[in-house]
């Protein structure tokens, strides 16, 4: 059943043409059934997830590798599943008021739920290597969804952006579940999970976290890799809600919370995790201020928001650090914490992207200087957005509050913790988290009274806005209610999802018939959270009534986008650098290429030859030299040395041709008749052939020219000399085997019948050869008969006779 | 013998490789015949030399030379021949067409 809930999105996407085709209805009506039924049936599995009861059902897809089709429904893959279905569903039925039909919306629904699929299967799948195909799967679908406007040079900008950063994370994602399998033979994270105690020997471990870590980092968008997540709002408003703050950005969240069990053992992965969370989370909350952007605002607060909850995993690792019997349970709160905000980020992440898109639709613009006073001509929007912003920044009642208090106490409970020592500098984790808190109240604040409040600019807008129809309210609607009943009743989350997934996460820090007790109320005391709290709301609404004055200051701070211009900058730093490398070295000369050839081959070759004992310079087995043939050799290494130093070309080819007679001769001396004859034969053709060729130069270049004498055509060819000489003496050292010449002399004439044994190896033997060196001549006549005769003429493909 | 005729197929093949680097086209072309006969020499004198008699069968000797590298040899000669003749060919008719055998100036044009 789990694989049919990842397989049906996947056929749908491959039926949507067709209905396309043969419907004239909105194809997003028939696809919305399908995550709504999902969504019934994952909900169907909460009562078995918290009682213990796991589902694991499995497929043989690659048994010789360990790769399985293994799915796995525990309360942290059943979180992720209803709120991927939950969120699909609101946003399909909200994608259709958006989208008008003139749009590609087809493309728009394949792509869509071929995500959604993909993400389905990101959660459930118990197998690294399955996991890791999904993954890559939502990296793509999300490409093709951020350019789904293709003729927008941003849509193209940003798709490409974020395809590059997600895929870069994602093989180093790859490597990491690798060197896992390396040490663990397994690729199924609940068997890893029962080896924790031998795989923190591991010295791959880390290398390992680090891989696996980059790859969350990219997905989730955590500083510095949140680059790409901004320019995706590009992409429409029902895929920036659905992807880009409830579903695939928490990709990375998931992996790290489900590969807690195996790290969580590590100093390193608390301080990288959480240490990573809070940067992000101070840095978003502070860019996102300075943002006139509705879409851009929401972006950088998604990138602050993640932040928040990969900080408050990363606290939460501590439980298993931590020694005795209270204290663990004195740190997995801030686990708790982080899948509470997860569920609430969703929520009131999602309503605001759609409100946003709600006053983009109706306007035009989601240009902050632009709008203003929309509150008495959109009431219900704007209800939406208030309840949404004010949740995002924390404020009681709503289910914001209770996540940010939890939130504080996590913070203020890692002050307790002494794997480092010195308590001092751990004063840091709530100080920043103060602050970001404040940058966060600061812009909730701006989204809802820049863009509501204040007066209308009607000359700026093209028309007049109203309320938004029905069909596009009623997913913000529903998801901001969710929000309010979150803040009033969080025991219905906390039994139900919660604690199931802190059982995931903690994997083995209760005994096994024990369950978390989770409890979230609206009011616990006057306690530190609470001042905190308040502080926030203080010093939030100071700053919101001052920002104005410091707005000048941030002009400048926001021209100097650094990272941005960095991937730019290296991005054209590679392209160009590529380039002048391929030009450096790719002149289109012969020449130059030969001179690599033969270098390499000096260097290669002469290098090991000088290194090889091989050499051998004794001079006891040598034949005997007579003068005559000295007198031979000597005359064709004159001859050869000559054709260089010919001053016309006739000369050239006359020193070549007799070069190739003292060849013949040696031949001869060297008790080799039939090659003497055919040496003989095959030079006097070639003398003749290359005279011919130069008898037909032009008067052009057939005047003398002196050899432009080059040095490095010197130097390496008395390189390659050399190293051929060094081959040739270390050649007729001695063989350590015996020719096996033995038995083609004994046995020429008993077996094949003939007493010259050259032409017997060559036509019975070794007749192969023979037949294909035929081949070789047939082929080249018939080349030089083609060249000769055939012409191209232009514009005919065929080629003529001349 | 052997040592002498190691460095007359090294110079051989400098002469060869020299050719081979210059602009001219039949300069090329003649450089790869002397690189030919560098490498006949280099498979003939790695078998030993002058170890015997002619390698037929009728002269009642003790000893004959290898017969395998000369049969690889002629096998080559002809390989060669063939692929310089076409080579020949080719540079000519590359000649006519361009006006020029200077390889410098075939270069393609980059764009």
């Amino acid at each position: 059943m789990l694989h049919a809930a990842i397989l049906i999105p996947f056929l749908l996407a491959a039926l949507i043409p067709l209905v396309k085709r043969l419907t004239r209805i909105h194809p997003g009506w028939v696809v919305l059934p399908i995550p709504a039924a999902l969504f019934l049936y994952f909900l169907t599995g909460i009562p078995g997830v918290q009682e213990g009861n796991y589902t694991r059902e499995s497929i043989h897809w690659m048994p010789s590798l360990g790769i399985d089709i293994s799915l796995y429904l525990d309360g942290l893959s059943l979180l992720f599943a209803l709120l991927i279905t939950g969120m699909g569903t609101l946003v399909i039925l909200y994608s259709i008021y958006y989208l008008n039909k003139t749009e590609a919306i087809a493309r728009f629904y394949i792509n869509l739920l071929m995500f959604m699929g993909a993400m389905l299967g990101v959660v459930l799948s118990d197998n690294l290597m399955v996991l890791y195909g999904f993954w890559e799967l939502t990296s793509i679908t999300s490409f093709l969804l951020i350019a789904f406007w293709h003729r927008r040079e941003r849509s193209r900008y940003g798709a490409l952006k974020s395809m590059l950063i997600t895929v870069f994370g994602g093989l180093a994602m790859f490597a990491g579940f690798n060197l896992l399998y390396v040490m663990s033979g397994t690729y199924s994270i609940r068997e890893m999970t029962g080896q924790v105690q031998m795989l923190a020997q591991e010295p791959l471990i880390i290398p390992a976290m680090l891989l696996i870590l980059l790859g969350a980092f990219t997905k989730s968008a955590q500083f510095p890799f949140h680059i790409w997540l901004p320019d995706a709002m590009e992409a429409p408003t029902p895929v920036s809600a659905y992807l880009h703050s409830a579903t695939m950005v928490k990709a990375g969240l998931y992996l790290v919370a489900r590969l807690s069990p195996i790290f969580a053992g590590q100093n390193l992965w608390l301080w990288l995790v959480s240490l990573t969370g809070l940067i992000t989370l101070l840095y978003g909350s502070f860019k996102a201020i300075k943002q006139t952007d509705l879409k851009a605002m929401l972006a950088y607060s998604t990138v602050s928001q993640l932040g928040l909850i990969m900080c408050l995993l990363g606290l939460g690792s501590a439980a298993s650090l931590a020694s005795g019997a209270e204290e663990p349970l004195f740190y997995a709160p801030a686990t708790a914490a982080a899948i509470f905000h997860l569920i609430n980020h969703a929520v009131f992440k999602g309503s605001l992207f759609m409100v946003v898109g709600i006053v983009d639709h109706e306007t035009n613009t989601r240009d902050l200087r632009r709008l203003g006073g929309l509150m008495s001509l959109m009431p219900i929007t704007f209800s939406v957005a208030v309840i949404g912003a004010f949740s995002m920044a924390g404020l009681p009642p709503l289910s914001g509050f209770l996540s940010k208090e939890m939130f504080f106490t996590a913070v203020l409970n890692i002050r307790e913790f002494d794997v480092l020592d010195g308590h001092s500098w751990m004063i840091l984790f709530p100080a920043v988290a103060w602050i970001a808190s404040v940058f966060t109240f600061v812009y909730s604040m701006i989204l809802v009274f820049k863009t509501f409040t204040g007066k209308l600019k009607e000359d700026q807008l093209d028309k007049i806005p109203h309320e938004a129809p029905l069909g596009l309210l009623v997913s913000p609607v529903v998801l901001v209610s969710l929000a309010v009943v979150f803040g009033f009743f969080p025991g219905l989350l906390s039994y139900s999802l919660i604690e199931p997934a802190m059982a995931a996460v903690h994997n083995g820090l209760l005994a096994p018939e024990e369950t978390f007790s989770v409890s979230i109320h609206l009011w616990h005391g006057w306690t530190p959270e609470v001042f905190m709290t308040l502080g926030v709301i203080a010093a939030g609404t100071l700053l919101f009534r001052g920002y104005s004055q410091l707005r000048i200051l941030d002009r400048e701070w926001n021209a100097r986008n650094l990272l941005n211009r960095m991937y730019d900058g290296s991005l054209r730093l590679l392209e160009g650098g590529s380039r002048r490398f391929t030009d450096l070295y790719m002149t289109g000369s012969v020449r130059h290429y030969l001179l690599y050839i033969f270098s390499f081959f000096i260097v290669a070759l002469g290098s090991v030859m000088l290194g090889a004992k091989g050499i051998t310079l004794g001079m006891n087995h040598y034949a005997p030299l007579s003068f005559y043939e000295m007198a031979v050799i000597a005359v064709m290494v004159l001859a050869a040395v000559a054709v260089p130093f010919a001053k016309s070309r006739i000369n050239a080819i006359l020193f070549t041709g007799a070069a190739g007679y003292m060849v013949t001769l040696l031949f001869v001396i060297f008790r080799a008749p039939d090659l003497a004859l055919t040496q003989m034969i095959v030079e006097s053709v070639s003398v003749i052939l290359f005279l011919l060729c130069f008898r037909h130069l032009p008067k052009l270049s057939k005047g003398k020219r002196p050899i432009s004498f080059k040095l490095p055509n010197l130097v390496i060819a008395a390189g390659v000399g050399i190293t051929m000489t060094l081959i040739a003496l270390a050649a007729m050292g001695s063989s350590p085997f015996a020719p096996i010449s033995e038995f083609f002399l004994k046995e020429s004439y008993t077996l094949a019948g003939g007493k010259n044994v050259v032409n017997v190896i060559l036509v019975d033997f070794r007749g192969f050869d023979t037949l294909f060196e035929i081949m070789v001549l047939g082929i080249a006549s018939l080349g030089i008969y083609g060249l000769i005769n055939l012409r191209m003429e232009p514009g005919n493909s065929a080629g003529v006779r001349a | 013998m052997e040592w002498m005729m190691a460095v007359a197929i090294g110079i051989l093949f400098m002469t060869g490789v020299y050719l081979i680097l210059s602009k001219s086209l039949l300069r090329m072309i003649l450089g790869t015949s002397l690189l030919t006969h560098g490498v006949h020499l280099l498979l003939m004198t790695m078998a030993g030399l002058k170890t015997g008699a002619a390698p037929v069968l009728g002269d009642k000797a003790e000893a004959y030379v290898d017969p395998l590298p000369q049969a690889l040899i002629l096998t080559s000669i002809v390989i060669s021949f063939g692929v310089t003749a076409f080579f020949l060919v080719l540079a000519y008719r590359a000649h006519q067409t361009l006006g020029t055998d200077d390889m410098d100036s075939m270069k393609g044009d980059e764009s």
